[in-house]
This record gives C-alpha cells, structure tokens and sequence, in this order.
C-alpha cells in the first residue's frame, strides 16, 4: 500500500506553513507525527493534493508548566515525551495516566497529542482527557491566534473547526484552582488496539470539597463524549461511595455505545460504570493512605 | 538513485515530481530522488535494497519495519521517505559487522528468539532502543518496550529472554 500523489512541502516557519495551507485552498493537510494521516493516505481515505510537514518548524516540540499552573503541550510533542515527563508525573495524574496507553511504544515516538486532538477520531485517548481537563486547542492563522475549547473543537467524526489555513499548535490545560486529581483507564484487546472503551476523570479539590469535575469518554459514541451530569454529580461535595455510585451512573448513561467486534453496547456502558468506579475509588484510597 | 512507485506498480509514468534526499544510512551517507509519497520502509527495501527492513501489516500494527530514526524506533512504513531527509536511520543490516553478530542477534539466536522470522528485524531494532537507553531492563520493562511488534510464532517468551540475554552480554561487555 501506498499514498495516492501529493506535493510536499516542509516549511521552516509557522508563517510559511500558514501561507503553504492557503495557497492549497482546502486540498491541503497538515503532517506532524504522521501515525494516522499517515496510514489514512496508503488506504487513500485521505488524498490531499498538498502535504504541509511541520516537524522542520523549530519550537514547537515542547510541554512546560507555567508558573501558574497552566500547561501548555506544542504541536510537535510526542507521546513519548509525555509518558517520560516529570511535569506529568509530578502534576497531572490524568494524562500521566494515559500517556503510557496511547498506541503502541513506537508508535508514541513519532505521534503528536495535538495531532491526535485535530485528527478528531472518536476512539482518541487524549481528546476524553483533554474534555475531562476542560483544555483548549490554540490555533495559528494568518489573522493570529485564537484559543478554542476542546469540547467545540472536534465537530463530528474526524472533523474539527480549524479553518484551511489554520494549525494547531498548541494544547493548553488550564492552570488549576484546587488539588489535582484523576486518572484514565482504557480497555483494549491487545496493545496498539483501538479503546473498546476508556474513561478519563479529572477533578480538583479543595479541602474534603470537590470544586471542579470532568469525565471523558472514550470510543463510546459517534465522538468524544463529555460526560456533564456525572461530572457535576461530584461536584459540591467530598468523594463517597454515593458520590461515586450516582456519577459511575449518568457516565454510563451518557455513553452511546454501538456493539461491535470489540464487545456489546452493554458490555462497554458497564466498562465506562466500573472505570468511573475504578478511578474514584484509587483517588480516595490514595487519600486515606496520605491522611 | 530515483525511486518512484512505477519501478515497482504498474502506475501510468507521467512527469513526476521528485525531491533529493540525503541521509546517513547505517553509518553511510545515501542519496536518493524520491516522490514524495514514497514511504520510508520501500525506500529502504527498494532504492537501497535493504531488505532486511520487512513490511508486515502496512498499516502501523504490526512493527516489522520497524527502524532506528535518530536513534528511536519508528515504523518506517507510517513515514514518508521525504520525511527522513538529513536524518539518521539504522536498519538490521547495521547491527553486525562483517565477522561479529550483534549481541541482540547472538541473544535470539541463542535464546531461539524467532521461529519464520519476519518479525525479528523489527524485533531487534525495538530491543536495541530499548537497550540504548536502559542497558538493565526487567523482563516487564522488555515486555513493554516490545509491545509494538507482533510476533505470530513465539508466542514472545523467547524473544524477551533473548532480548535480557543480550542486555547480559552488552552489560559484560561494557558496551551498553
């Protein structure tokens, strides 16, 4: 297998990639980690007549923590940086979790998190953890930036609201009001499998109180699905095993799952109900060993 | 050196547009005119008849055509040749020297670490990442590291003991 024909192009700056994109006029796609565009071209259900390869742009392979909190992942940061990061680690528990369980190892030397945000596939790990951190994607155009939340980034199955002539370049995890706390699980047949489903909670603390939630779904539904009402279930309260209950509850409700070779719709909406489950219950576990 | 898909498919030869790329080759500098949409894995195979570099599934699974890009592994197959311009790619044929296996090749043979084969180049270049980096790995760091590559035979229990084999030998070596 092999890509239908293209022109390729690999600008030295940002503002040649954006000019690059216009003069494409919509047949144009942008090429950073390459591990589902990639794949898309040799099956041809992608055939762009001009290929824009971003990873000669210097400065945007990084991810750092702003002194306030906020942090900020660029258009060339690769999955495996994310699984060696300390900032992770150290900081954010939800995508420390997920980073080991993107694809496959080799696979994370090469992919991007923004790449995975824009290529907006319904069973993309990093858009649930990016929807429960309430993150936003930054987009570059001729006009300047503009910053646009994750949750109306992605507007269906593979298609985001990047204009033509735009490029994502940067994923921002807002800076956190209270503790952190979270995690992400995914089920898959084997390593490098597609989620039959994943679950990604992120919630801040303050005191016993949680003062802010957010659950992601993941390859349970025609998109990403941002589990409002099991989110604000938590919220206002301290984690209990009622709290945890009613929110495990609307998740799985808030799941439209199809069956398919992967496992039932009932299979996998009592999957999304134990990893909600799961997650919680480690956070509160974790907290009574501290205390 | 041109390669184009029509050397090797029955594709119409029309004018196509081709780009000069230069990039250092297990340790040699090779240069090639190639389209673009040539991917990284036929360039290896077919420009420089480096066949060692299998392609097994073609669709990023399966980790065959697994090479060493600027030192980590990648899957030369999800990466277009173009993209390899002025980098550093090592293939299987680097690992041994004209008289000397490379510990990882003494390791699966010794440990009978592949049954057909098709998977070990890819296997090994993954092992040689990992033993780049940690040259003292547990059988689960190995496990983990190795979980990009599909082996249809072994059933893996003798690929990751030849892969700790030859973290034991480069280890006495002084090499790792």
């Amino acid at each position: 297998m092999y890509p239908s024909r293209f022109r390729y192009e690999a600008p030295r700056s940002l503002d040649q990639a954006i000019d690059l994109l216009r003069t494409g006029g919509g047949e144009a796609k942008v090429l950073a980690g390459g591990q589902s565009l990639v794949p898309l071209l040799k099956l041809r259900f992608a055939a762009p007549e001009l290929l824009v390869d971003i990873n000669n742009i210097p400065g945007l392979d990084y991810h750092r923590v702003d002194p306030d909190g906020t942090i900020r992942i660029g258009a060339l940061c690769r999955h495996a940086d994310l699984e060696r990061s300390t900032v992770l680690s150290s900081g954010q528990p939800t995508m420390a979790a997920a980073a080991p369980l993107i694809a496959d190892p080799i696979v994370r030397n090469r992919g991007t998190l923004v790449g995975s945000l824009c290529h907006a596939d319904p069973q993309g790990d990093w858009a649930s953890v990016m929807t429960a951190l309430g993150g936003h994607v930054v987009a570059q155009g001729a006009d300047g930036r503009r910053s646009i939340p994750v949750a109306q980034f992605v507007t269906g199955p593979f298609q985001n609201v990047l204009a033509i002539d735009e490029i994502a370049v940067e994923a921002v995890v807002p800076a956190p009001k209270g503790t952190v706390a979270g995690g992400y699980l995914k089920l898959e047949r084997r390593v490098g499998d597609f989620a039959t489903a994943g679950v990604a909670v992120a919630i801040e603390t303050s005191g016993e109180l949680i003062t802010r939630a957010g659950i992601g779904l993941t390859g349970v539904g025609g998109a990403t699905i941002d589990a409002v009402d099991a989110a604000k279930a938590l919220v206002g309260r301290p984690l209990s095993a009622e709290s945890i209950g009613q929110a495990a509850d609307l998740a799985a409700q808030a799941a439209r799952p199809r069956t398919d070779h992967r496992g039932s719709a009932e299979y996998k909406r009592h999957i999304v109900h134990t990893f909600v489950v799961r997650i919680l219950s480690r956070i509160t576990e974790s907290a009574e060993r501290a205390a | 050196m041109t390669s184009l898909y029509e050397e090797i498919s029955p594709d119409p030869p029309d004018n196509v547009p081709v780009r000069r790329v230069t990039m250092t080759v297990n340790g040699e500098k090779r240069a090639a005119d190639v389209e673009p949409r040539l991917l990284l894995a036929h360039l290896l195979r077919y420009g420089f008849m480096l066949t060692g570099t299998h392609t097994g599934c073609d669709t990023s699974n399966c980790g065959a055509c697994t090479v060493l890009f600027d030192g980590k592994a990648i899957k030369s197959c999800t990466m277009l040749a173009v993209q390899a311009d002025g980098h550093d790619v090592e293939t299987v044929e680097g690992l041994a020297t004209a008289s000397e296996l490379h510990p990882i090749q003494e390791g699966f043979k010794h440990e009978h670490g592949l049954q057909c084969g098709f998977c070990t180049p890819g296997m090994m270049l993954a092992a040689k990442a990992l033993l780049d980096e940690n040259d003292d790995p547990t059988e689960d760091e190995v496990r983990w590291a190795m979980s990009g590559n599909l082996c249809r035979c072994t059933g893996y229990q003798n690929i990751v003991k030849s892969v700790l084999w030859a973290a034991e030998k480069l280890r006495a070596e002084g090499r790792s």
